[in-house]
């Protein structure tokens, strides 16, 4: 699972996060490339938040190896923070700020850490033309819909055109049209800007959409770690064979090995197949099934010797 | 990093803040929500001084041939610096910090020094706007003052001791307060510290134990200051030890200066260092389940 590299924008080792007797993260270790988008996806409570929060040099770990750009969150210095990005999820700061004004306002602080390979910060109007707020420029901030706050959030946080951003959950509570305008950003900075990006969804769908990778985390501790179609292929044989026969709809789950044996046995069984589909599962199963898993103990992340507490976080689910 | 892009950094966002600052200026003069709250102590104030001035007409002082409302002035002055030093930033840290702002300003290189910088530019404005707002009428309502170049620079002294020796402190308890609810503590205080701190009345009227405690706080002295700047030299006869006591008043304001210097960086580091995205959303969760 993990590759040892020197250009590792990201280089997570064992990291531990200890909160009294309880294990937030258990020994994550994992490495993000120049330019990759990785998805750290999980359920509530899986530690995603803490993960990125260690990274973004808000919270100090209780042990482990962490190098965001190379250098330790922990004793990052403001050069070191002028070259991430955090996206925050505004909520009623700055309220009667103009929205160019702040985002004019925050693109000062970057100007003395331009370099001859990036300049920094990128123009304001032309960012507001990238996330859709041009016409919103003049308005004041608390007159925005949810949607453009969100991008006004997105256009602060890579307004000084970071090397890597992080996004904690950031299409919560977006409609269908902002959260396709957010995966359309979010390809356009991994593409055109090669900037890393690190994100925390809970949100299947949206990781398979936009991440080259994605990082299952569960109990504090990273239990899957590959492309979206890597990890319904490799984590789950699970595929369900539906037919008709005799004007009737039948389906099968074929829970281990290659459908493939069933199949045979059945065409060579039933002269009347018609009809006959196999469906592999879709990363929502993979998903589902590999939470499953980890709850039962099979996987190393399941190793709970608390049986009570098993329970306990199934009346919650 | 490069020692000048360190030492480049800062000065841009002292820039930065200092954009902020009158930015924040800007929408405290404007913003009806925040207008309103500047308003109201000025027009209570002179409101304050035409009643003083009417029912008071023809008495004067102990000792004096003055009015209780020649007094008065230069004492709401001293106040309105102190209190607008002292009891402005608490509140406004923790709604800062309720809000996101302060999270932001974290997240951004240098980010803090442009968010103190504007948030002492604005108060340093927005409290300067308030003096002229009681001084202007006020002196058109009170007789026998003393209005020549030497008051003008004591009390432009005054403004920025008093500034100095208030702003850190008010940071500070902003720092330590765990909500907008309980920083609203701070100027309840400040109120009962200045009903005994010789501004509607001396000071020499209180019982002894009250007169000493009072003297522990900026109230007294930067309201003693305003009125040596301001009133004739006869009036000092209501004082304690009918002196203006200038030494001691610098003293004690510099003494408050220092604690301030030394709390206000540590306890504003402290509390920046907490937060975070999820420190933020506990607040927004317990506002919506709340409402406060």
């Amino acid at each position: 699972m993990y590759r040892s590299n020197d250009t590792a924008v990201v280089d997570v080792r064992d990291l531990r996060m200890r909160y009294g007797t309880k294990d937030v993260l258990a020994g994550v270790t994992f490495s993000a490339q120049r330019g990759e988008v990785l998805a750290l996806l999980g359920p509530n409570g899986a530690g995603k938040t803490t993960a990125i929060e260690i990274l973004e040099g808000f919270r100090v770990r209780s042990a482990g190896h962490v190098s965001v750009l190379g250098i330790d969150p922990a004793r990052g210095d403001e050069t070191w923070r002028a070259r991430i990005g955090v996206v925050l999820q505004s909520w009623r700061d700055h309220k009667f700020w103009r929205v160019r004004e702040l985002l004019a306002y925050q693109a000062r602080f970057y100007a003395p850490f331009a370099t001859p390979e990036v300049a920094r910060p990128w123009n304001v109007d032309e960012l507001l033309d990238v996330v859709g707020l041009s016409k919103s420029a003049h308005a004041k901030i608390m007159t925005l819909s949810g949607g453009q706050r969100r991008r006004l959030d997105v256009a602060i946080g890579i307004v000084g055109r970071p090397e890597i951003v992080f996004f904690d959950e950031p299409t919560a509570g977006l409609d269908p049209h902002g959260r396709r305008h957010f995966h359309d950003l979010i390809h356009q900075l991994s593409d055109f800007e090669n900037t890393t990006i690190l994100m925390t969804t809970h949100d299947l769908d949206e990781a398979d959409k936009i991440a080259d990778r994605i990082l299952v985390l569960d109990e504090g501790r990273i239990v899957a770690d590959g492309s979206a179609d890597q990890l319904a292929r490799t984590l789950t044989t699970t595929a369900e064979v539906h037919w008709t026969s005799g004007g009737q709809r039948h389906v099968h789950a074929v829970r281990e090995g290659d459908p493939s044996v069933f199949v045979r046995d059945l065409l060579l069984n039933n002269p009347h197949v018609t009809e006959l589909e196999v469906r592999r599962a879709s990363l929502e199963d993979t998903y589902m099934a590999l939470v499953r898993r980890v709850e039962s103990g099979q996987l190393p992340g399941g190793g709970r010797p608390d049986e009570a507490a098993a329970k306990d976080r199934q009346v919650q689910a | 990093m490069t020692t000048t892009t360190a030492v480049d950094s800062r000065w841009a966002a002292v820039r930065a803040g200092l954009s902020r600052g009158w930015i924040e200026t800007r929408l405290n003069l404007t913003e009806t929500a925040y207008v309103i709250g500047h308003a109201i102590p000025p027009v209570a104030y002179v409101a304050m001084l035409l009643f003083m001035r009417g029912i008071t007409r023809g008495k004067t002082l102990p000792g004096t041939h003055f009015t209780y409302v020649t007094m008065v002035l230069p004492s709401l002055l001293g106040m309105t610096i102190v209190y607008g030093g002292l009891s402005g930033p608490a509140p406004s840290i923790t709604a800062d910090r309720e809000e996101g702002t302060l999270l932001r300003a974290k997240a951004t290189p240098n980010g803090m020094v442009g968010y103190l910088v504007g948030k002492i530019v604005m108060f340093a404005l927005t409290t300067l706007v308030s003096l002229a707002a009681i001084v202007v009428p006020g002196i058109m309502i009170v007789d026998n003052l003393i209005l020549d170049v030497r008051t003008w620079l004591l009390l432009a002294l005054l403004f920025v001791v008093g500034m100095v020796s208030t702003v850190p402190i008010g940071v500070a308890l902003g720092s330590v307060m765990k909500s907008s609810l309980q920083a609203v503590l701070v100027p309840l205080t400040c109120t009962l510290i200045m009903c005994a701190s010789g501004i509607f009345f001396p000071i020499t009227l209180l019982p002894t134990w009250l007169q000493s405690l009072a003297q522990a706080f900026p109230f007294y002295w930067v309201g003693l200051g305003a009125r040596a700047a301001m009133l004739p030299a006869e009036m000092v006869a209501v004082e304690i030890g009918q002196s203006w006591r200038t030494v001691e008043m610098f003293a004690v304001l510099g003494v408050w200066s220092a604690i301030g210097f030394l709390l206000a960086p540590r306890l504003l580091r402290r509390m920046a260092r907490r937060q975070s995205g999820s420190a933020l959303a506990k607040v927004r969760q317990r506002y919506t389940s709340k409402g406060y």
